[in-house]
């Protein structure tokens, strides 16, 4: 255990979930009643292929501390190879986090099918005290240029 | 992009899902937060959101209010997203102004914390009034639907899901693996609990599977691919070579006569063994297609090039055709069912009964083929050195309700040892022991079934059984299989001499039931067995559409439960193809074509091949009857071009401010 105030830290996560696999484990552990870490925000999108990398730089820019991607397993993905080509964006964005500044723990991808409602329990936990330990995420916003100017609130026609 | 219908109006509705929600989210605390949001106008809280009166809430405020924009945070978007699209549209609006946060699968049931579930809550809820601001009115695409079905798998839940669907007047495909169709149920003798005999209920289903005329079957055959999507799925199907012409032959079985071995040589599968049969063969009398098939692996022609070819010469209708090959059929479809059923347990894998080792030690699905009249003892329990048994022993769940093998409960073993004490009994006069952790019984006349065994005198003894030894303390024991258990019911341990123990063997998912999976592209529970969407809102549907499970593919159940089963797949796949047409989910992709820069990077990405590039505008240009929606060239778009509907990069960047920025 660390002694550093580190460990009042609650780190917040947001988690870019597939709906065919990740996302339904994450329903099911919610139907098996699996108690786990409250940090994480599910984002659930069609394919963890639809994963902008831009997403994650957004979410780290609007203050999460770490960003999990669940997918289908290698070989199960709805839409034949989402998974892979996520698998190739989340090395070189690993790659790119590091160049600014960000560890790339903070980062993670997993292969979660529909039937795995205990690894979202186990891997949420796991990724929310990892994170714990790297501590808060302090990025001199606007770090990346956001997509919207954070201090307004979009409305009516754009 | 449009944000719809003027400044948006966002109706907020929190749901306590009786105390699922309001347990562990404090309602009043997100509701206040909520009003706080941008452009939210209304919120409110309902017991059950999903009830009439919650739903009407929602239509009230769409015609009072002019409430443009709809947000219920609630279950999971996969249970309740289309009940609320629908209110959506009933008040009025298009259905896709609304967004849903699952607050809780994800959040009051797998939260500890009041305060922690609260705030959770919150930031999804905010993520939802975020995104919805961006939504758009869509339409749904509507594609017509092939009436045929495919089922795969001849066991009794193909057949009677065959058998409804071909008398609604379907066009019904069944492919089956084996040479006959019939499954486990055309082995068994008797069934549970009324005891009336397998094969009276089976064969004239089996018959009129191959004699209806809206029923193709193909036997001995499997799927190879298959390829589209719910209402038209293209299939391939390998039909294997049986080296003998399906339309001529009528199973007359001459060639069986004939063939130049003159006994069974070679281990019959159909009696797992105990039977031999020769290269040339009908599996079963009954067998349907009632054909006979040569196997290439004995058939000395086929294997060594020299033989007589004697079945030939004997077969009058010239149905012999050695040079057979495999062949591939593609059928089109618009619904499938998959009744693939399970494997039973490999004893050999618990070495302490001794299968395999003493050789009477039996598997249950061994003895239903001794009690079977048609089996290799017609109908007679015997022993390996043809005595009758004076002793049985029955040893339960084995292969079940064990942590080194299967934890889950097989759920027909008890009642099948029942029926099998009974019949073994009926027929040797034996005295059966039948060893049990629990009698479990639930079912229709089950209980009484049990009752009634009781009475006839089977030797009950709780406790799972240790060990089957022929090591005998005493003299008694000489010669014997002694079965050691710890009675619980008395708290001695035991030792029980007997001629022959029968192991009741669990249900396993097959062997292949992870590469079907695959091929089909839905799930499998953790166990293997095929996982249906909703045990209780859609226990026969999978999480792809269009393609329904059927028996024990799903999980372990009894014949009354798979046929009744068969029918809800049956009636399922029913309403999809009788309705004609489909409609699909919005959320295919598309261009706008004023950021392409037609640097084509999304074309070789697409897995359906549903982006193609327009030379005269320089652009890339998806095709929405092809396109999934998957996204995957909308994240690789270098310069946003690529849109998704439903998942717009606006959108999600909304979601992703809004669960982070408030709480």
């Amino acid at each position: 255990m660390s002694d550093q105030p580190q460990d009042t830290f609650e780190p917040r996560i947001v988690a870019f979930f597939c709906s065919w696999c990740t996302y339904t484990a994450a329903d099911l552990a919610g139907t098996s009643r699996m108690t786990y870490a409250p940090n994480i925000r599910v984002v659930r999108i069609m394919c963890s292929g639809r994963l902008d990398p831009q997403f994650v730089l957004t979410a780290f820019n609007q203050g999460a501390d770490g960003v999990l991607i669940g997918g289908c397993h290698p070989g199960d993905c709805h839409y034949q190879e989402g998974n892979y080509k996520c698998l190739r964006r989340f090395h070189l964005l690993r790659r790119l986090l590091q160049q600014m500044g960000i560890a790339e723990e903070r980062l993670r991808l997993e292969w979660i099918s529909a039937s795995e409602g205990d690894r979202v329990q186990k891997v949420t936990n796991e990724m929310v005290e990892q994170v714990r330990r790297l501590g808060p995420l302090h990025l001199n916003r606007p770090a990346v240029e956001g997509h919207h100017d954070t201090t307004t609130v979009p409305g009516g026609a754009k | 992009m449009s944000s719809g219908p003027g400044q948006p109006k966002i109706g907020v509705y929190i749901c306590h899902c009786g105390i699922n929600i309001a347990a562990k989210v404090d309602i009043s605390a997100v509701v206040e937060f909520a009003n706080t949001l941008p452009n939210v106008a209304v919120v409110r809280e309902y017991k059950f959101m999903c009830s009439d009166p919650g739903q009407e809430l929602i239509q009230q405020d769409i015609k009072e209010l002019g409430i443009n924009r709809v947000v219920v945070a609630s279950c999971s978007p996969l249970m309740h997203e289309a009940t609320f699209r629908r209110a959506t549209a009933e008040g009025g609006l298009n259905p896709f102004y609304f967004q849903m946060a699952n607050i809780r699968e994800h959040v009051s049931w797998v939260t500890a914390d009041k305060a922690a579930a609260t705030a959770k809550a919150k930031a999804l809820v905010a993520g939802a009034v975020r995104r919805v601001n961006y939504h758009e009115a869509l339409e749904r695409q509507r594609v017509p639907v092939n009436p045929d079905v495919l089922i795969v798998g001849g066991g009794i839940a193909g057949i009677q899901a065959a058998l409804t669907l071909a008398d609604a007047g379907k066009k019904v495909y069944l492919v089956e693996r084996e040479p006959t169709i019939g499954g486990y149920m055309a082995k068994f003798d008797k069934t549970f609990p009324t005891l009336d005999c397998a094969a009276c209920i089976l064969t004239p289903k089996m018959s009129a599977v191959r004699s209806h005329r809206n029923i193709t079957l193909w036997s001995y055959s499997e799927v190879a691919g298959i390829d589209g999507y719910v209402g038209n799925f293209t299939v391939k199907v390998k039909r294997k070579p049986r080296y003998v012409i399906e339309e001529d032959c009528v199973g007359c079985n001459q060639c069986v006569e004939a063939c130049v071995f003159k006994e069974g040589k070679f281990s019959d599968e159909f009696n797992f063994g105990m039977s031999k049969r020769k290269p040339v063969y009908m599996p079963f009398p009954q067998a349907t297609p009632s054909v006979v098939l040569i196997d290439p692996q004995t058939c000395l022609h086929l294997k060594t090039g020299k033989c007589k070819q004697a079945c030939a010469a004997a077969c009058e209708r010239h149905a012999i055709d050695f040079t057979q090959q495999e062949q591939i059929v593609e059928v089109n479809v618009g619904a499938i069912i998959l009744a693939t059923g399970f494997k039973h347990f490999d004893a050999a894998r618990m070495a302490q009964y001794g299968y395999g080792k003493y050789p009477n030690v039996y598997t249950s699905v061994e003895v239903e083929r001794l009690v079977n009249a048609s089996g290799p003892t017609g109908g007679e329990v015997l022993l390996k050195d043809g005595r009758k048994p004076k002793s049985v022993a029955i040893i339960h769940c084995v292969g079940s309700r064990d942590e080194h093998t299967n934890r889950y409960c097989s759920r027909v073993c008890c009642m099948y040892s029942l029926k099998l004490a009974h019949l073994i009994h009926e027929r040797t006069e034996a005295e059966v022991f039948d060893f049990y952790i629990d009698m479990r019984t639930p079912g229709k006349g089950y209980e009484e079934f049990y009752d009634k065994l009781l009475k006839e005198g089977v030797h009950f003894i709780r406790g799972r059984a240790a060990e089957v030894t022929d090591w005998a303390m005493i003299p008694d024991e000489e010669g014997k299989l002694v079965v050691r258990a710890e009675d619980t019911l008395i708290g001695i341990v035991r030792r029980i001499p007997v001629d022959m123990v029968v192991l009741a063997v669990g249900l396993e998912p097959q062997a292949d039931a992870e590469e079907v999976r695959r091929l089909f592209n839905i799930s499998c529970s953790k166990e293997g067995w095929f996982l249906e969407r909703h045990p209780k809102l859609a226990p026969v549907s999978t999480f792809t559409d269009g393609i329904f499970i059927a028996g024990a593919c799903q999980g372990p159940k009894d014949i009354p439960d798979c046929v009744a089963q068969a029918g809800a797949a049956a009636a399922e796949a029913l309403s999809l193809v009788d309705r004609g047409h489909v409609e699909l989910e919005p959320n295919t992709a598309f261009i706008v074509n004023t950021q392409c820069s037609g640097c084509k990077t999304c074309i070789a990405l697409c897995p359906f091949s549903a982006i193609g590039y327009n030379a005269e505008k320089g652009v890339a240009e998806i095709n929405e009857a092809l396109c999934k929606g998957c996204g995957t060239c909308v994240a690789a778009c270098p310069s946003g071009a690529a849109q998704q509907h439903l998942f717009t990069d606006e959108q999600v960047y909304e979601e992703i401010e809004g669960v982070l920025r408030y709480v």
